[in-house]
């Protein structure tokens, strides 16, 4: 699957697309390979305050447990119900339905494009 | 000399052994070992044979004997100290089917759960059988005992809390094995525990609340208003519970408990002298991804019907690594087996009919106690009735003592006794006979008067009044699950037993070639003397002088450990590796902190450690810092050198493994040490692999100052479907002094063989198990091992179990690379395959070729440890030659079949190592495949084209057949049910 080139990555293997002040993070196609089927998620609740490169949730797998970190700074004020309920749609949907929280940004961490991405997974 | 017993322990007979020299290219054995461990580590160099403290071998006959003298060295006194410890009736049918019964004891850990299924639904019915009682949602299966388990429970409350505070608040009336157990565990970690009465409204409430129930004094106190005070405060609230008591009492989950832990020995589980039993532990839903430990849990397989496996495996220490919360691995599963079939076997009226006789022989005690005058501390118990008895606590003792019964001595003013299922009408007269009568000892017609009060009530007073209190009486139903309600009758019961373990692939059907898990023999010699009365009727917490055989056996089973170690003293305490691991890690704190040395706390750790060894380094208050290896598996001595000198000052350990977790003699392993005693760090050694260096070369002579051992792989303990285990952890002098400790031990002395002067030491550091020589009644196995083996037998063990992986590796490496190998490129006692190249080349996975191996007859070797997409095989002294060619042939044949998907003979998805494994429902129904149902299910009568026909008819007779097809793992995680499933969900498929 391809690194969409309107979207800014992170070396933790996030994705995030920002809408105005609130940007969309997932995890990007390249991780929920590695990981293999995810199977839980835990995400922060809705309100909470985040900071960038700090641990806000969960996701395992059947091979192994893995900290989903922050791409930025911010206040959660979405996060998705439906990978909680269907962990898998982030194996078959990561860019898409598998999106996991939205934040309303007010710092950015250091993220990169999709270009540079490309180059750190060998896509 | 060599024993007799050897050839029977090892499976390569002398023409055997010439064949597989002349294919590994050795002209004898010793030669062989010359070549294969490395020259400076060998033992000759630190000492001679002729110094060995090891036993003149004997033969099995003799071996029993000897055993017997231990055992009548034992005096076995009812005992009715409790203290979470019961005497128990083990049905028959459970003793002879499932404790006895090889299918039971000799499996492994279910981590293949297509051949798993029968004790998976054994653990299935374990943890319904803790749920119910417990009114917790999810339980796991199992715990290695209660004290540990209630550490466990302190470590969920830790993460699960909100509350800011590293307070944790103890009830004062809780067993005092457990609160050592959780004061030691708590200090490294940073948490402050503290003792209060948290029956007082103003109890303190930290991040969470302990309470035992009913508690350590009998007493059944309702714990519910502590436990909303927690709740409201975002605290979590453990009760340790007593399962028989929740028969008859409000269950924990029902008070608001979020956490119930405890032991389930006296559901049919001998004393065993303190061990093994299985710990209970279970939570309420929200909790279940912070439990620790093995899981069980319901998925699906390829044909979407019901199949049970052990679920949320991510969450394992092993995989968490230094991010672990704790470091629980091995379980009891043979004594969780034992007490869940008790359970099916008495069904809910019998659990509730056996409570109740208990209740009511402790109610006629305190009525008889009564009549005759003499007060109890309490008005309300269970089976517990506490006595004041100013000044008299001993001389009672005694005299009951004399009368063949144990009671409790709480303190110089106080007696406590706790009846069971075995108690008699008879017995608890005598013992009120005894305590009231005494009660005017001064005055002999008034003692003769209270007599004969106890005498004339005996027959009014029957134990009818309830003592447990109006509110705190179970009205909700429990084991409603047909599985507890269908085989009452023995004839039944059998029948279930032996259906559950067909499903199942144990030792007794063949070869179970697990890299690192060491499945060798477990003599039935070894095992008899588990089940006798004089080692399995003792009391943890018995007199020392009843117990003299079971403390000289573990005398000597020490100094033959140390012995065979190199090590100075050892201790028997830690119930499992993981705990051995533990207790020499906090030796290692200890010693650095007795030093003053209070910042050594980094431990280096090498990146193909084991993930355990992180996880004991994290409990024990250590900072994990990984070394890398190099690209032959080695530590990397550069980067070693490195992050020794970035640490130099914080170094408290390095942790390896030797053999290597590669399965490799490390040349540079000296090297390794003293870099680290150069720094002022101690050296862990574990002792997983020691089945490659036992009578060849020793921890404590390559430069370890602790390591554990894992009786349960070299010593030949069984590995009981995944437990008990016993991880002995033995120690340099110097870290002596801080081996596990014990309060209540009959003898904190331990053997000290310094050179080869042998003394003794005291042991006083952290207790790690609830009782103090923890799984007590199955060291007889080793002693047993080690008395019938000699030094002589073991290096022929450990030759021939090096011989039997080499011989291995080099048939298969034509058809799988073997990954690394050491010195004149032999391997240790385990080889590991490399399937990644056939994955690249036809997409075949190392998953495929494990269940395919089912179909032709195997148990799978170790999956992807400790490299992903390889196999470890360790084929242990035990097999013989046929059934090491047997595997070999399997595996060669898997790789041809694997050959024929890169050719497109079969699709990639559609082939028999996709569909692997095959079950006897294949057979019938429509086919679609592109291979025949015979290759499907009967793949090792096509391929073996040596076979003569007997052997060929006889395998197709004997072969084992796989009651499910390959399991859904993503399934069963997503979808978490962790107890018996209904029938429906069978009906619906």
């Amino acid at each position: 699957m391809p690194n969409p080139t309107d979207l800014k990555y992170t070396a933790e293997h996030e994705w995030l697309r920002e809408d105005g002040d609130v940007a969309t993070v997932g995890i990007t196609a390249f991780a929920a390979e590695k990981l293999g089927d995810i199977v839980y998620i835990e995400l922060p609740r809705v309100g909470t305050t985040v900071s960038a490169g700090s641990i806000v949730g969960e996701i395992e797998s059947t091979k192994s447990v893995g900290e989903l970190y922050s791409p930025v700074s911010g206040e959660v004020t979405e996060v998705n119900d439906a990978v909680v309920g269907s962990p898998e749609l982030v194996n078959s949907e990561p860019f898409g339905a598998g999106w996991l929280v939205k934040v309303r940004v007010t710092a950015l961490g250091e993220t990169m494009d999709s270009v540079a991405y490309d180059t750190l997974t060998g896509a | 000399m060599t024993s007799s017993f050897a050839r029977r322990h090892i499976g390569i007979d002398s023409s055997a052994q010439a064949r597989m020299l002349e294919v590994v290219g050795h002209s004898d054995l010793e030669q062989l070992m010359l070549s294969a461990v490395p020259e400076p580590i060998r033992v000759e160099h630190f000492r001679s044979a002729e110094d060995s403290f090891l036993p003149t071998p004997v033969g099995e006959r003799e071996a029993l004997e000897e055993l017997r003298a231990l055992a009548n060295l034992n005096k076995v006194r009812r005992s009715f100290i409790g203290q979470g410890y019961y005497g128990t009736i083990t049905p028959s049918v459970i003793k002879r089917n499932v404790l006895e019964n090889p299918s039971w004891y000799t499996a492994y850990t279910p981590y293949q759960p297509e051949i798993s299924q029968g004790r998976l639904e054994a653990l299935l019915n374990f943890q319904t059988m803790v749920t119910d009682l417990t009114a917790l949602d999810i339980a796991n299966a199992s715990m290695l005992d209660e004290g540990t388990a209630a550490v466990e429970a302190m470590l969920i409350a830790r993460r699960a809390s909100t509350v800011d505070s590293n307070v944790f608040v103890v009830d004062a009336d809780v067993f005092p094995q457990t609160l050592s157990l959780l004061e030691g565990r708590a200090k490294p970690l940073g948490i402050e525990l503290v003792v209060a009465d948290l029956t007082k409204d103003d109890a303190p409430l930290g991040f969470g609340v302990l309470v035992q129930y009913p508690a350590s004094s009998g007493r059944v106190v309702d714990p519910s208003a502590v436990f909303a005070r927690a709740k409201a405060a975002g605290a979590i609230s453990v009760a340790v519970a007593d399962l028989l008591a929740l028969t008859l009492l409000t269950p924990p989950g029902e008070l608001g408990a979020d956490i119930a832990a405890g032991t389930t020995q006296r559901f049919g589980v001998p004393l065993g002298f303190g061990g093994p039993h299985a710990g209970y532990l279970a939570v309420r839903s929200g909790l279940e991804r912070n439990l620790p430990g093995r899981l069980a849990g319901v998925s699906k397989d390829a044909n979407g019907e019901p199949a049970y496996r052990l679920t949320l495996q991510a969450r394992e220490q092993h995989i968490r690594r230094e991010k672990a919360t704790s470091n629980i691995c091995t379980a009891q599963v043979l004594l969780a087996v034992m007490a869940s079939m008790y359970a099916v076997y008495h069904g809910p009226s019998g659990l509730r009919a056996i409570a109740e006789d208990v209740h009511a022989a402790a109610t006629q005690l305190a009525e008889l106690l009564a009549a005759a005058g003499q007060p109890v501390a309490h008005a309300e118990f269970f089976d517990t009735v506490v006595i004041p008895v100013p000044g008299r606590a001993s001389d009672i003792a005694a005299a009951v003592a004399e009368a063949g019964m144990l009671i409790r001595v709480v303190d110089p003013d106080t007696v406590s006794v706790s009846v069971d299922e075995l108690t008699t009408r008879a017995e608890i007269a005598q013992i009120a006979r005894l305590i009231a009568g005494g009660a005017a000892s001064s005055a002999a017609s008034a003692a003769s008067a209270a007599s004969s009060a106890v005498a004339s009530a005996t027959d009014s007073a029957t134990g009818s009044s309830n003592r447990i209190p109006a509110g705190l009486r179970r009205h909700s139903a429990f084991l409603t699950h047909a599985v507890f309600n269908t085989h009452g009758s023995e004839t039944s019961m059998m029948r279930y037993l032996k259906r559950l373990a067909d499903y199942d692939y144990a030792l007794d059907r063949g070869m179970i070639p697990l890299g690192s898990c060491t499945m060798k023999l477990n003599a039935a010699t070894e095992m008899e003397a588990v089940s006798w009365p004089e080692f399995a009727g003792l009391h943890p917490f018995a007199p020392a002088a009843d117990v003299a055989g079971s403390l000289a056996l573990v005398k000597q089973l020490e100094l033959w450990l140390a012995d065979v170690t190199g090590y100075d003293s050892v201790s028997l305490q830690p119930n499992a590796g993981s705990q051995g691991e533990l207790a020499g890690l906090l030796a290692i704190r200890a010693y650095h902190l007795a030093n003053g040395d209070t910042q050594r706390t980094v431990c280096l750790i090498p990146s193909s450690a084991h993930g355990t060894n992180a996880a004991s380094a994290v409990l024990a208050g250590m900072r994990v810092v990984v070394v890398a290896c190099d690209d032959h598996g080695n530590v990397d001595l550069t980067d070693l050198r490195s992050k020794i000198s970035e640490n130099a000052n914080e170094l408290s350990a390095l942790m390896i493994t030797y053999p290597s977790t590669h399965g490799v003699y490390e040349h540079d392993v000296l090297d390794i040490t003293q870099a680290v005693h150069d720094a002022g760090g101690q050296v862990y050694v574990d002792g997983a692999n020691m089945n490659a260096m036992t009578g060849y070369a020793r921890y404590g002579d390559l430069g370890g100052d602790v390591s554990h051992l894992n009786l349960h792989k070299t010593f030949c303990i069984p590995h009981g479907g995944g437990g008990p285990g016993v991880g002995p952890v033995a120690a340099k002098a110097h870290l002596a002094p801080y081996l596990p400790g014990h309060t209540l031990a009959q003898s904190s002395q331990h053997v000290l063989l310094a050179g080869d002067t042998l003394s003794s030491i005291e042991h006083g550091g952290t207790q790690i198990s609830a009782a103090p020589y923890g799984s007590a009644s199955i060291l007889p196995i080793s002693w047993a091992y080690v008395q019938m083996m000699g030094l002589e037998g073991i290096r022929q063990a450990t030759a021939s179990a090096v011989l039997a992986a080499n011989y291995v590796a080099v048939r298969l490496r034509d058809h799988f690379p073997v990954l690394y190998t050491g010195e004149n490129g032999l391997v240790a006692h385990e080889c590991i395959l490399d399937v990644r190249p056939l994955t690249a080349a036809t997409g075949v996975t190392v998953d495929d070729v494990a269940k395919r191996l089912i179909d032709y007859g195997f148990h799978a070797p170790t999956m992807s440890f400790p490299v992903a997409g390889t196999l470890m095989v360790e084929p242990t002294e035990s097999e013989d030659i046929a059934e090491l060619d047997r595997f070999i042939d399997a595996m060669i044949a898997i790789r041809a079949e694997a050959d024929q998907v890169a050719e497109g003979v079969w699709p990639a998805d559609n082939n028999p190592l996709v569909n692997a494994p095959h079950t006897a429902a294949d057979l019938t129904g429509d086919w679609d495949r592109p291979y025949s149902r015979e290759t499907g299910v009967y793949p090792f009568a096509n391929t073996s084209s040596e076979l003569d026909a007997h052997t060929r008819v006889d395998r197709i007779r004997g072969k084992y057949w796989p009651p499910v097809r390959r399991i859904d793992n993503a399934f069963g995680d997503r979808n978490l049910v962790c107890s018996c499933p209904s029938p429906e969900a069978f009906a619906s498929s």
